[in-house]
């Protein structure tokens, strides 16, 4: 702390930059995460429509709006488009930006003056633009990755696939190590630096969802990246270990890729359960019903995760499917106590519709449908008529988008105050939300329907004769709408942080910790801490509950 | 920042280490450790995968070919010696670890040095075997066999090259005399590493060479 007050003040724009550049405050550092990873949103988006443009062909040339052969992109081009559009939007904008999120929060919820390592944390975040170029690099040096974001051999080795899928393969490492590094940097943090009166369940929800998705990636993004590295092996140094003509298995990639795969959609929608939490609280007036059973059903959700992972894999033939289905079936049971708490927290309670709220109740509806269509799919035999349709891609896109990316954007709304000073404009942002949300499921609802009608993911073209047509339509005019919704996002970001209502320390009525100090904190985080006497200090401390502030 | 709110930090600062109990520096690499076991465990599961569903193990042609089958040139083989080293620096390395707990440097100096050297002869000798299994055939593109072989003992020789190197950096600062009976942290955190990888290397050595011998 004496360092700060004997070095002089930098001064100018380029000092400013290099202090980000090279900053190891957990603050800057979850900001820069989160510039990074809406970053990546609005490229992987532009891929998406890429892909929704090229999918509304079929219905374009039957209306008569397009000549017949007309392709917006080639076949080899889609391929590119829907692999990278997947691995920015997985890799390297959900993941990172919840974790953006822990990295901001997590150290003031608990009264941390930072988090523990914070060299190791700048690193793990300058590894995500680096991982960002070399993945994207591919479309300069003739095709990026296209085998999809699963890479599954024989699709994935040298045969098939060229330079692009090596740059994907050594991108995707770096996340990996980024993440889990993060990961340790979560955990120590969370077991050693909570101040005093902070004991483990005082914490709030968003830290145990913060602890059991570091679990989940210190457990599992090793396990993918050995995977990586052996089909970097097969493809450059003439390795055996997914090629089935050569003595290898292609089952095998399945299995460690699936291995990671489906633990880390817990850790793309654990974190995002943690904001949605913080948030109903405070916007029903009420403390959350059930946070023990919410911290066991989180922890529930995380073991469950390692035991599910070959439901994936239901068509190889090659799976116990009986244990894999009943698993996964299982795995609802936690999530609906989780069903259960979030809307008992709201029963009788005080509700307000500022839009944090209302991207939190977006998650709450949307992730309900994405996990009820998936516990249907994980029945055997529906999956085998199901496996690889658009019904998969309904599915989870409102588990992911429904509920991860409607959690991102609550998050935003709810911290930016603390984190730039100023509220975000309620009126666009409502407006946002309901465009968003019209928008979302004039995309992902049609896709049920085509999935039950049999269309295949990930083919660029279809007979007009197949009566998907509509639907695409609908679904790409829908795609489009979630894009006109980040027009008021970011106009709303631009003129707030110009000239945007002064937020004060604590414009919600929040509970936990980030509302004690100032909007933005200082450096330190905090000049007093209130006692912690339960889960949500600033409520007592606001309503004289736990007496005054002690130190 | 006024002098009352630098107390407040202080106390709070002060409350995080009152706490007492494991340090932030060795929590971290058992964490560290852990994702370290999921990684090797991916390597793992590749192995008995493939060979379970290889017709034999090692294959007809590389019979009579394999360093650590006793044979004309070396009747002991070389991969013994080197597992004999590896184990032995893990205990030269705990000795030393045992040395700065009593504050004496003279011994830590001693058991890391002995270690780094023991590692990189134990590196050496891998380098060795690799050699003359290459020439004798037994190569990365050989099949299931020679490719599982180079990677799992590749990436476990590469945290063996990864341990040397932190464990230099730690013979360098104890040599500075950067270390004391209540502050050497960093000694501990990567004795651990070191254990690991010694781990890491009997499973290796069990899987890879004991077991395909028991016939």
């Amino acid at each position: 702390m004496a360092t700060t007050a004997l070095t002089p003040a930098a001064t100018g724009a380029r000092a400013g930059l290099y202090d980000w550049l090279t900053t190891t405050d957990h603050k800057k550092i979850g900001i820069l995460y989160l510039i990074n990873s809406l970053l990546m949103f609005f490229l992987g988006g532009i891929l998406a429509l890429v892909v929704r443009a090229q999918l509304a062909v079929p219905a374009l040339i039957e209306h008569g709006l397009a000549a017949p052969g007309f392709k917006v992109v080639s076949e080899s081009f889609y391929n590119q488009a829907f692999t990278i559009h997947a691995s920015l939007m997985l890799f390297l904008f959900i993941i990172p930006i919840l974790a953006g999120f822990g990295n901001y929060v997590v150290p003031l919820m608990i009264g941390a003056p930072d988090m523990a390592f914070p060299r190791i944390n700048a690193l793990s975040f300058w590894m995500l633009p680096l991982a960002g170029m070399m993945i994207l690099t591919g479309f300069l040096v003739g095709g990026a990755a296209a085998a999809g974001w699963t890479s599954y051999s024989p699709l994935a080795q040298a045969k098939y696939s060229g330079v692009g899928e090596d740059l994907w393969i050594v991108g995707v490492i770096l996340i990996g190590t980024s993440s889990i590094l993060g990961a340790i940097n979560f955990l120590v943090t969370i077991f050693k630096m909570r101040a005093p009166g902070m004991t483990m369940f005082r914490m709030p929800i968003m830290v145990w969802t913060i602890l059991v998705t570091s679990t989940l990636v210190l457990m599992a993004t090793p396990v993918l990246t050995s995977a990586l590295i052996m089909l970097f092996i097969d493809r450059n140094y003439g390795g055996h270990f997914f090629n089935p003509a050569t003595g290898g298995s292609a089952i095998l990639w399945q299995n460690v890729f699936w291995f990671y795969s489906h633990p880390a959609v817990y850790i793309m929608v654990l974190p995002a359960m943690g904001i949605v939490s913080e948030i109903l609280p405070v916007f029903s007036r009420k403390p959350l019903f059930g946070y023990k059973a919410f911290v066991f059903a989180t922890a529930a959700i995380g073991a469950l995760g390692f035991s599910v992972w070959a439901h994936h894999m239901f068509t190889t033939g090659q799976v116990a499917l009986g244990f894999f289905s009943f698993m996964t079936f299982l795995i609802a049971i936690p999530t609906g106590v989780k069903m259960f708490n979030w809307t008992a927290t709201m029963y009788k309670g005080q509700l307000s519709f500022a839009t944090p709220m209302l991207y939190a109740l977006g998650f709450l509806t949307m992730f309900l449908i994405g996990g009820i269509n998936g516990a249907f799919s994980a029945a055997v035999p529906v999956d085998f008529a199901l496996h690889d349709t658009y019904w998969v891609v309904a599915h989870l896109h409102y588990v992911l988008f429904g509920g991860s990316v409607f959690g991102v954007f609550a998050g935003i709304y709810y911290w930016f105050p603390k984190m730039f000073g100023r509220k975000l404009g309620e009126g666009l942002g409502k407006i946002q939300f309901v465009i968003m949300f019209i928008g979302f499921n004039l995309t992902f609802f049609p896709m049920h329907i085509l999935g039950l009608d049999g269309m295949p993911r990930r083919i660029a073209n279809y007979s007009p004769d197949a009566g998907w047509s509509d639907l695409n339509l609908l679904a790409t005019i829908g795609g489009f709408t979630i894009a006109l919704s980040m027009v008021p996002f970011l106009w709303n970001v631009f003129t707030t942080l110009r000239n945007g209502e002064p937020a004060g320390d604590d414009p919600w009525e929040g509970n936990t910790l980030e509302w004690a100090t100032s909007s933005p904190p200082p450096p330190y985080n905090f000049d007093r801490l209130p006692e912690i006497r339960s889960e949500r200090p600033v409520f007592d401390a606001r309503h004289g509950l736990a007496g005054g502030g002690h130190g | 920042m006024t002098a009352g709110s630098t107390a407040v930090v202080a106390h709070v600062e002060e409350g995080h280490a009152r706490e007492g109990g494991i340090s932030n520096v060795i929590l971290g690499m058992l964490l560290f450790i852990t994702s370290e076991i999921m990684f090797f465990a991916g390597l793992f599961a590749a192995y008995f995968s493939l060979r379970a569903a290889a017709p034999g193990w090692p294959p007809p042609e590389f019979e009579g070919k394999l360093l650590w089958l006793p044979s004309a040139e070396h009747v002991i083989p070389v991969v013994t010696i080197a597992t004999i080293l590896l184990v032995l620096s893990s205990w030269t390395c705990q000795v030393g670890v045992w040395g700065i707990r009593r504050g004496d440097h003279t011994a830590l100096v001693r058991g890391i040095g002995v270690t780094v050297v023991l590692g990189a002869i134990f590196l050496a000798m891998q380098l060795y075997d690799y050699t003359v299994l290459y020439s004798e055939e037994v190569r990365l593109d050989a099949g299931p066999f020679g490719t599982t072989y180079y990677t799992l003992t590749g990436f476990h020789g590469a945290h063996v090259l990864g341990g040397v190197i932190m464990l230099s950096v730690v013979l360098y600062r104890a040599m500075a005399g950067q270390f004391s009976k209540d502050h050497h942290d960093m000694v501990e955190a990567a004795s651990i590493y070191w254990h690991f990888v010694d781990i890491v290397w009997i499973l290796l050595f069990s899987t890879l060479y004991i077991i395909p011998n028991v016939r």
